[in-house]
């Protein structure tokens, strides 16, 4: 049988980059096929070769034997390939319907839209695949999880018979991925072909029925999930042996360092995106903050460092209150934050390594004398970091925009851990990094908790979570809806948590699947 | 076991904040106050304020005059200005605030009005008219930013465009002795600066505001040239026929509102047809749907195949036919000649209209008239042999367009990829 889409050596390069590099790949007709990669591997410049926002440089692509060549998306909607975007190419200010058949509008009377028409058939697609969606809702009214609906339904809308998923689980909780995995069945099930990216393991494991592996823009392997285990495909991926394990040992929690009360955070229509939050976190204890993103996590880390204003409530760090503090002051107290946007608030991207190492202590003696900076003591110091937290750049003085997402996250932890600090806020800290980054940076972070400082982890990755905290604080809708300790809740537990099912039920809930395993 | 998450929830802790609360009783007391110590101390008892309520020149749709008490008047205004403002400071009037603000505005402009004309009379159907008719470049103004910006670029050389066009539409009315002629004359200039813009905005990814300024200051430096050089000197060249007032058959004959709607100037009607057509075209055809589209999110546009540039161009060529319209109105519509600066700063005033009203055609409209009435008092109560002077009266409708831009502004809804130049990967 002819595969439904064959790439013949595609190769694509950019300027000093190899990104794909003769790249053979056939997906069959009705097969889930994973492409497995670290960040930064080429799948996704391969699949905007495939949907036609860029040009392969050599290489051909058959549709069901026949070559073709894809110019734009609209070349690619007509050979039926569709495609869900990691970032929603979905209108917030639109509805369902616009969304849909926005470029194929059905339209009326000229060119008036026909928007009953269009809905009508939105509902079609989704009672024949079972997508939930409401027509005239709009987008922004709709949780995470129902947009990606809207960009499935957007794609058979079109009559796409070839589905890319480009990372879909990234903002998803565990629940949603697994309702997503039994949509993507049900699409192939119905005949449709799909590419499923992603760098999650386990995710690769449970749905695909063929894997394949790039690194460095090379397909480096193919295997089925039979054949494969986590720790196989984890070392296909970057090339060594990876310990995904954390180690840690038990401790016991020292004195309260820092404590939340009834804290009320409010955005800037008012309203509220942090609901009566408290929390207390003790010397020498990770706290992990579990939840889908957008449920008031960022906005309560802001509120903590000083970035935001509360509402009400009282935010203490080492006995004194810090509520209304300057981040500065903040800082000075003996605190450092990871942001969870490096590249917009954790570093200035065109100023060098040693400057961006120095952030938040420049202005003070032995940075500074008087208003002079002392550059010779900055790169000394830049220097020793580089080489203390293995940060890998040509030079102290290169700018750290040049620097690969693992190396400037790891610029941030240097800038950070090297200070004095009891108290450490780290917000995604392992966002968007290859396996050997996260490695490193999870190894960083025990440590410090080993030292006494108290840390509070801010992860929507469940798997982060639960090998890092000791204890572990769900945040749903805005509410803290539970705080446990990690050695008496499963990550199912959790993960039900997060979708917003009360402790007692998730409790109970995940007492029947230890009888039962069922997930 | 329930699997369907949902987003945070969008419950508000208050509809107003405290502080605006607070801030919004304050200022209505001081208005009430401010009538009361001001304007009522200041009239005698027996002071009578008359309003004349037909424009005048007009025989059709004519009404009888307004003749009230001047002090009665002046203190039932100041009484409920302080109600309103007690009630607020009190309990709050919710999401009726902002209303009632401009509600308290509009009795202290009021008072202001009836104050100035004790024992006088003041036109106030002319008064309205000239508003309406002030308004036409502003809301044009308005709608020109509107179609561009709806596509994602931001349009500051309105000004600019306007200016062209107004010189422009003069020189070719004279010379054809046409004023449609002139009209389009006028239209096609400002076309082709909205074109330089689109091209360096475009195609150069140039800061729009950078590329809309130079535009500006282009267009005041070549009609003060042509216009010393020529239209100065040969008056011939700068008396272009104005287009004639025309009564609506039926509508004129309304009293109050027939003269100064359906009894007008061209300008006026066209505003009027624009409003509807920008209303329908963006909001419930294909064409809108996808020009709107290119300014939300240029590139889910191009994944679904929509031209993001070519959408985006034809829409600042659009705007440039708009403000070309608006222009023209200045020396085809009212002045009949063309001088140095005659756009008076009308194409930004246009741009503030434009996001006060939330870059929609009816807000826009709305807001036009506003800062248009507020032009009108301005120029009328000079008339009036006010003690105030000119020079402040002039600073009106600025003033008001701050306050309005600083207070009420903050929520508004830009396009999101408004001003963003789009670049295909």
């Amino acid at each position: 049988m002819t595969p439904i889409l064959q790439l013949k050596g595609i190769t694509k390069r950019f300027p000093g980059v190899l990104a794909n590099d003769h790249i053979d790949l056939d997906l069959r007709k009705g097969e889930i096929l994973a492409l497995l990669g670290e960040n930064g591997a080429g799948k996704t410049t391969l699949m905007n070769i495939l949907y036609g926002l860029y040009q392969p440089d050599e290489g051909e692509i058959f549709i069901e034997g026949e070559k073709v060549t894809i110019d734009s998306p609209t070349d690619a909607i007509k050979t039926g390939i569709g495609m869900v975007h990691q970032h929603f190419m979905l209108i917030p200010v639109f509805t369902v319907t616009e969304n849909v058949m926005l470029g194929e509008e059905t339209i009326k009377y000229g060119d008036f839209l026909d928007r009953k028409k269009a809905a009508k058939r939105i509902m079609d697609i989704s009672e024949k695949y079972n997508l939930q969606v409401a027509p005239n809702d709009y987008i922004r009214d709709l949780p995470v999880g129902v947009q990606q609906r809207v960009e499935i339904i957007k794609l058979l809308y079109r009559d796409a018979e070839i589905l890319i998923f480009d990372e879909p689980t990234a903002v998803l909780t565990p629940q949603e991925a697994d309702e997503l995995f039994s949509i993507m069945r049900s699409l192939s099930d119905q005949g449709n072909s799909i590419i499923f990216i992603t760098h999650k393991l386990r995710e690769v494991l449970d749905i695909a029925d063929r894997i394949m592996v790039i690194r460095r823009g090379a397909v480096v392997g193919e295997t089925t999930p039979d054949q494969a285990d986590k720790n196989s495909l984890a070392a296909m991926m970057v090339g060594r042996d990876v310990n995904l394990e954390v180690e840690k040992t038990d401790k016991e929690p020292g004195d309260l360092v820092f404590s939340v009360k009834n804290l009320v955070v409010a955005d800037k229509f008012q309203n509220i995106v942090v609901d009566n939050a408290s929390l207390d976190v003790h010397a020498g204890e990770i706290v992990g903050i579990a939840g889908v993103q957008g449920n008031g996590q960022t906005e309560l880390v802001e509120a903590i460092t000083g970035l935001r204003k509360s509402a009400e409530g009282e935010i203490t760090l080492l006995n004194q209150d810090i509520t209304k503090a300057s981040p500065r002051q903040i800082t000075e107290l003996g605190s450092a934050h990871v942001p969870e946007d490096r590249q917009a608030d954790g570093l200035v991207l065109p100023f060098p390594v040693a400057e961006n190492l120095v952030l938040c202590t420049y202005y003070k003696e032995p940075f500074s004398k008087g208003v002079i900076l002392q550059y010779k003591t900055i790169l000394d110091h830049a220097e020793k970091l580089i080489e203390d937290f293995d940060i890998r750049t040509p030079s102290a003085m290169t700018p750290v925009s040049s620097l690969s997402g693992g190396n400037q996250q790891k610029v941030i932890i240097a800038r950070e851990l090297s200070r004095p600090i009891d108290f450490l806020v780290a917000s995604q800290p392992t966002r968007g990094l290859d396996v050997g980054s996260i490695e490193y940076i999870h190894k960083r972070i025990v440590q410090k908790r080993d030292e006494g400082c108290a840390v509070l982890l801010v992860s929507p990755e469940l798997d982060e979570i639960m090998e890092l905290s000791d204890r572990i604080v769900v945040m749903y809708r805005g509410q803290i809806i539970a705080d446990l300790p990690n050695k008496d809740v499963t990550k199912e537990q959790v993960g039900l948590m997060m979708a917003g099912v009360l402790p007692e039920e998730a409790l109970a809930e995940g007492d029947q699947h230890a009888v039962e395993p069922a997930l | 076991m329930s699997t369907s998450t949902q987003a945070i929830k969008h419950e508000r802790i208050y509809e107003v904040s405290p502080t605006r609360k607070l801030v919004m009783g304050i200022i209505e007391i001081i208005i009430g106050a401010f009538i009361f110590i001001v304007f009522v101390r200041t009239v005698s008892g027996a002071a009578k304020t008359t309003f004349v309520m037909t424009p005048g020149g007009i025989n059709i749709g004519q009404a009888g005059n307004w003749i009230l008490p001047t002090q009665l008047t002046l203190i039932i205004l100041a009484a409920l200005a302080l109600i309103i403002g007690a009630y607020q400071l009190i309990k709050g009037f919710g999401r009726a605030t902002n209303a009632l603000v401009g509600l308290c505005g509009l009795f202290l402009v009021f008072s202001f009005l009836t104050w100035q004309t004790a024992d006088q009379s003041l036109n106030l159907a002319g008064m309205l008219t000239s508003a309406v008719l002030l308004a036409v470049p502003i809301t044009l103004g308005a709608f020109s930013g509107l179609l561009s910006e709806r596509a994602g670029v931001i349009n500051i050389a309105i000004e600019g465009l306007m200016l062209m066009a107004s010189m422009v539409g003069a020189l070719i009315g004279s010379i054809t002795q046409n004023a449609w002629i002139g009209l389009l004359g006028g239209i096609f200039a400002s076309v082709l600066l909205a074109g330089i813009h689109a091209v360096l905005s475009i195609k150069y990814r140039i800061n729009q505001v950078i590329s809309g300024t130079v535009i500006n200051i282009f267009a005041a430096g070549m009609t003060a040239f042509l216009s010393q050089k020529f239209l100065q000197t040969n008056q011939a060249l700068n008396s272009p026929p104005l287009f004639p007032r025309i009564p609506i058959p039926g509508l004129a004959y309304i009293p109050v509102i027939g003269p100064i709607f359906f009894n007008t100037n061209i300008f006026v009607y066209i505003m009027f047809i624009l409003l509807i057509i920008i209303q329908v075209a963006l909001f419930a055809t294909r064409w809108g749907l996808r020009l709107r589209s290119v300014g939300e999110h240029p590139k889910a546009a191009d994944t679904l195949g929509i031209k993001v540039a070519p959408t985006r161009y034809m829409a600042v060529l659009l705007s440039g036919v708009v403000a070309g319209i608006g222009g023209s109105f200045f020396t085809l519509g009212s002045v009949g000649r063309f001088e140095e600066g005659i756009t008076a700063g009308k194409g930004f005033i246009g741009l503030a209209a434009m996001i006060f009203g939330n870059w929609t055609p009816i807000g826009s409209l709305g807001a036009g008239f506003l800062f248009g009435f507020a032009d009108a008092i301005g120029s009328k109560l000079s008339l009036l042999g006010s003690n105030i002077p000119a020079q402040f009266m002039g600073m009106t409708p600025y003033l008001i367009t701050m306050i309005v831009l600083a207070g009420f502004i903050g929520k508004g809804q830009a396009p999101a990829a408004d001003g963003e130049p789009y670049e295909k990967e």
